[in-house]
């Protein structure tokens, strides 16, 4: 019994071009590709899905073949693999518990290809942990913004639609104040409101926010600043900054891993947490991290309910283990022994290595020297259902199958190259 | 094909059976009446001399979704170390003495959901019920708990803290109460997020925390919509009741962990005006404020508060000591608390104007004095309430300790010797602010049973587990009878799933899958008119997906809902 109603039809679909994952989209895939509600990013995914070419063929070296006997190529290069890397893992929940499996009857390690910003992230985490908060929290609640090396748009394209500038809000807050610090003035547009208010700009190198978080944690910290300026910035900018934080019902920092090139950037990060944690003292304040797409969040909440780990771990005898140092693509990508990448939301191609390599991925996947094995398959909320994890980590939302097509899912794929192992162990769990 | 366990002794609470030696015949995985005497029998296992029970059902037991996996995540070390333990064979050095572990008390506070399932079976536990989901995040609890093999599982969504719910209630307070509205939201939550029951968690308190709150007592306003936890609880009471699911609305009181929280509690008990209420973990909610350190055990007072009120159940929430963590949905105590981590980090989540979330790594060692009182405050409760249908035996997993630490928590019960010689290892002024000597009473294993199965199927609803009667689901636990009940406890000679033979002597010998228990009374499906609205408006998702199918936990092949009509 189910008494909830069910659309029979979607009208609208999840689009997972980026981690807001607006399921408010209607894709239609005529000649040129429109996307209702559809940003820049959504309409460059779906004309990309939907001119996939959907008969594409399994290769072997380039060769066209059938996909049975690509499964079993791949079987077999797994069989003979003994430390086998599985990279890109660009997938939603239900590709990753494949892939998981999979790793775990080959002693494969695992990372995500945006995993150098995911670890920035979660280092901070399990050094000190976080107070952070999610989209409707933002929308309803949030009178501060304050975006720290990001412009937040360029990653999200409807963030400042769907959060900052809604117009009706639970409890009648203000329009947000939005504040960029050390984001270059041209890229903070979309921080202009409706109503044409301009966004707060303090202009900073990225590479000096490390020096600049610290002086407003010793601001905060009431600690006296000798100089008149920390990373550029004036004591006095930083210190009305940090006025107007602190006269914040809710305020909102927002930071991308991903726009952190600079190295150790995770005690920056951390830096900023603690900041968080000294506002909250008083008011109301939490971080908001943006993920970097290519289902990175799925992926990694996936891999941790199921091992215990986030990615970069590996199983070893069945026991995971995890190493965000040692277990990275670039240190294995030349002393895996097999290389199998994953890239199913866009074709992005895989990272040279001299190791025997097997793609399983887009159809439009470019190949500078042609993997020993290629299987193109399903685009996953296109060609297939699905489930994903938004940015914010806490929601998780169905991806819709939008058209007929004779691309295989990939967790089909991994389940038949898991089958046809040679070396089974019998033993494992599932 | 028909499986015959032998001249097993049942305790059978259900049935009033108290280790009566009887035969089970099992068919097609359900327990089935004595066939005729020329009906093939194909298996038969003697089970004489044995102790024979239902598959133990935990009631709340923090198993899937966010919080778990944000612990999972924050504590890599806390795998580490168990996997270093396990590679060692090796009890870890600085074990306190007070706890006494077998090998398979593995102290692992955040299992995979893989192990989960394992260890839960292997200790002859056949499902689990997780008590904190929150609604927006449902699709996540059943992803995990869809990859938790060889139990049971199901969960009870978190109401009191949404906007939805508060604003509604606001409203109802100024122009007049419409209970049908409160009922019809409160039912479509539970079919829309496939729970079986309604938690509310610091009721109030975690939404007024987002408005800079930070504490909220039973009778105080919630800043923003001026509404109560009494009149939350009231409500959701009321709701719960009227639907007819058989799972009381669970409740989380305020006020978790502070000194002097036990008149809250006791307070709490009147705030459904008579209608059942289970009040979770008590223990955390049963701290007094006498002696020098300001905290004392009123367990004597919650114990006598639940012996008198039959309308309240209550699981303990027994703290045992050793690192974990503790999650909870109660974002504002928990950031309040946020100081007492150890190691010292935290993590601290507002979602989605629907409830929030807070994750601190705790260590709970005997030599200090709140948390050896703690554990003696436990024990006091779980040996003064007469009545063990009443009362349940949970460590609140992972946050008093873990689930895999149940077996000791057994022997504690019903060792009373074995109990007084830990006690007797406790912070000296904790002993000295505790009666727990004093208490005579060891549990009998019938009365285990009634904790373990019997009381906890009656009171989820759960009708045809739980118990050993014709029809029941055949998942039966059998134990060698022996004088340490930890061990005994520990390793069950055989566990039966559906029928089917999945552990022997505390080994999985087959991997199965469980289903998820729902439970979905019928509503006035309008309710989505304004529910769709209110998404458009304030939400950042669409209503429908916000809706969890049948298809999404049964797609996988594994996974199916079993619903419980009450």
């Amino acid at each position: 019994m189910n008494n909830l109603s069910s659309p029979t039809q979607p009208t609208t679909a999840t689009c997972p071009a980026c981690g807001l994952l607006c399921d408010d989209v209607t894709p239609n895939a005529a000649a040129a590709v429109s996307v209702k509600n559809g940003c820049s990013k959504a309409i460059q995914f779906f004309e990309q899905s939907f001119n996939a070419n959907i008969d594409a063929s399994p290769s072997l070296a380039g060769k066209p073949c059938n996909l049975d006997t690509a499964i079993k190529a791949a079987a077999s290069l797994l069989d003979k693999s003994k430390s086998a890397l599985f990279a890109g893992l660009g997938t939603e929940v239900q590709g990753m518990r494949s892939l998981m499996r999979l790793a775990e009857k080959t002693h494969a390690t695992l990372d995500h290809m945006h995993s150098n910003s995911t670890v920035r992230n979660t280092l901070t985490m399990q050094n000190g942990g976080w107070l952070t908060t999610t989209l409707a929290e933002v929308k309803n609640r949030a009178d501060v913004i304050l975006a720290i090396g990001t412009d937040i748009a360029t990653s999200h394209p409807r963030f400042f639609e769907k959060a900052v500038w809604n117009t009706e809000s639970l409890f009648n807050k203000p329009t947000p104040e939005v504040i960029y610090l050390g984001v270059p003035a041209e890229k903070t547009k979309a921080g202009t409101a409706p109503n044409g208010t301009t966004p707060t700009v303090i202009d900073a190198d990225t590479g000096n926010l490390p020096e600049i978080i610290n002086a407003l944690n010793a601001l905060m910290n009431n600690k006296k600043i000798k100089t008149d300026s920390a990373g550029g910035v004036s004591v006095a900018t930083l210190t009305a900054l940090l006025d107007k934080l602190k006269a914040a019902k809710y305020a909102v920092i927002v930071w991308s891993a991903g726009s952190f090139k600079f190295s150790h950037a995770e005690l920056t990060i951390q830096s900023i947490t603690q900041l968080i944690n000294l506002l909250n003292e008083n008011i109301r304040a939490a971080g908001l991290p943006l993920n970097s797409g290519d289902g990175d969040s799925s992926v990694n909440s996936t891999s941790t309910w199921l091992s215990g780990y986030p990615t970069r771990s590996r199983y070893v005898d069945g026991k995971p283990e995890y190493d965000t140092y040692h277990f990275s693509t670039s240190k294995l990508a030349n002393s895996c022994d097999a290389l199998l990448w994953v890239s199913t939301f866009n074709p992005h191609s895989p990272p040279a290595t001299t190791a025997p390599t097997i793609v399983i991925g887009h159809p439009a996947t470019k190949f500078e020297r042609q993997p020993d094995v290629f299987i193109p398959v399903g685009i996953p909320g296109v060609d297939h259902t699905g489930q994903m994890f938004r940015m914010d980590s806490s929601i998780t939302l169905p991806l819709e199958k939008l058209r007929d097509s004779k691309l295989p899912k990939l967790n089909d794929v991994i389940n038949k190259i898991e089958a046809a192992l040679s070396n089974i162990d019998k033993a494992s769990a599932d | 094909m028909i499986t015959l366990l032998k001249n097993g002794k049942l305790y059978d609470p259900a049935h009033g059976k108290d280790g009566v030696v009887e035969d089970i015949y099992i068919h097609q995985g359900r327990i089935v009446p004595k066939p005729l005497d020329n009906a093939k029998i194909s298996q038969t296992y003697d089970l004489a001399g044995k102790v024979v029970m239902a598959g133990a059902i935990d009631m709340h037991s923090h198993i899937g979704g966010g919080k778990v996996n944000i612990a999972r995540m924050m504590l890599p070390e806390y795998q580490q170390q168990y996997q270093q333990r396990q590679a060692q064979e090796l009890k870890n050095a600085s074990d306190p003495e007070a706890h006494i572990c077998t090998p398979h008390c593995s102290h692992h506070a955040t299992p995979s959901a893989t192990d989960t399932g394992f260890r839960y079976i292997e200790m002859g536990y056949t499902a689990a019920f997780e008590p904190a989901i929150s609604p927006i995040n449902a699709r996540q609890a059943h992803l995990e708990m869809g990859d938790t093999p060889m139990i049971d599982k199901g969960g009870y969504a978190m109401l009191g803290n949404d906007d939805y719910f508060l604003r509604m209630l606001a409203e109802q307070k100024n122009k007049g109460l419409d209970q049908k509205a409160i009922n019809d939201y409160v039912a479509w939550v539970l079919h829309a997020t496939q729970a079986i029951g309604i938690k509310v968690v610091n009721p109030g308190g975690i939404n007024a925390f987002k408005f800079n709150q930070r504490r909220l007592n039973l009778d105080e306003n919630n800043v923003h919509y001026q509404v109560s936890p009494r009149e939350i609880l009231q409500s959701l009471s009321k709701a719960v009741h009227d639907l007819g699911i058989a799972k009381p609305l669970h409740v989380h009181c305020n006020n978790l962990g502070a000194a002097g929280n036990f008149e809250t509690t006791l307070n709490t008990m009147s705030a459904s005006d008579g209608l059942p209420m289970h009040l979770t973990h008590i223990q955390f909610h049963s701290y007094g404020t006498e002696g020098d350190k300001k905290f004392s055990s009123a367990a004597a007072q919650i114990a006598e508060a639940l012996n008198k009120n039959k309308h309240i159940t209550a699981d303990v929430g027994q703290i045992l000591f050793n690192q974990t963590v503790t999650a909870s949905g109660d974002a504002m105590m928990q950031h309040l608390n946020a100081k007492h981590a150890n190691p010292k980090k935290s993590v601290i989540m507002d979602v989605e104007c629907d409830a929030g979330c807070g994750v601190l790594p705790f260590k709970y060692r005997d030599q200090n004095y709140v948390n050896a009182l703690q554990w003696a405050i436990g024990l006091e409760i779980f040996l003064s309430v007469e009545d063990p249908w009443r009362i349940f035996l949970t460590t609140d997993h992972p946050n008093g300790a873990p689930f895999t630490s149940y077996p000791h928590l057994i022997r504690l019960l019903m060792d009373k010797s074995f109990r007084n010689e830990a006690f007797a290892k406790l912070n000296l002024d904790a002993q000295a602010m505790s009666n727990l000597t004093t208490l005579e009473r060891e549990y009998s294993l019938y009365e285990i049973a009634i904790m373990t199965r019997a009381g906890a199927s009656k009171l989820i609803g759960l009708n045809d587990r739980g118990h050993l009667g014709v029809g029941a689901s055949a998942d039966i636990t059998v134990y060698t009878d022996q004088a340490d009940r930890e061990a005994m406890f520990s390793k069950p000679d055989y566990v039966f799933k559906n029928g089917e033979l999945v552990v022997r002597n505390g080994q999985v010998v087959k991997v199965v899958w469980g289903a998820t228990h729902t439970a979905k009374p019928a509503f006035d499906l309008s309710v989505e008119k304004e529910l769709k609205d209110y998404f458009d408006k304030y939400q950042t998702m669409q209503m429908d997906n916000f809706k969890i199918s049948d298809d999404e936990i049964s797609d996988d092949g594994r996974g199916s809902v079993i619903v419980h009509k009450q």
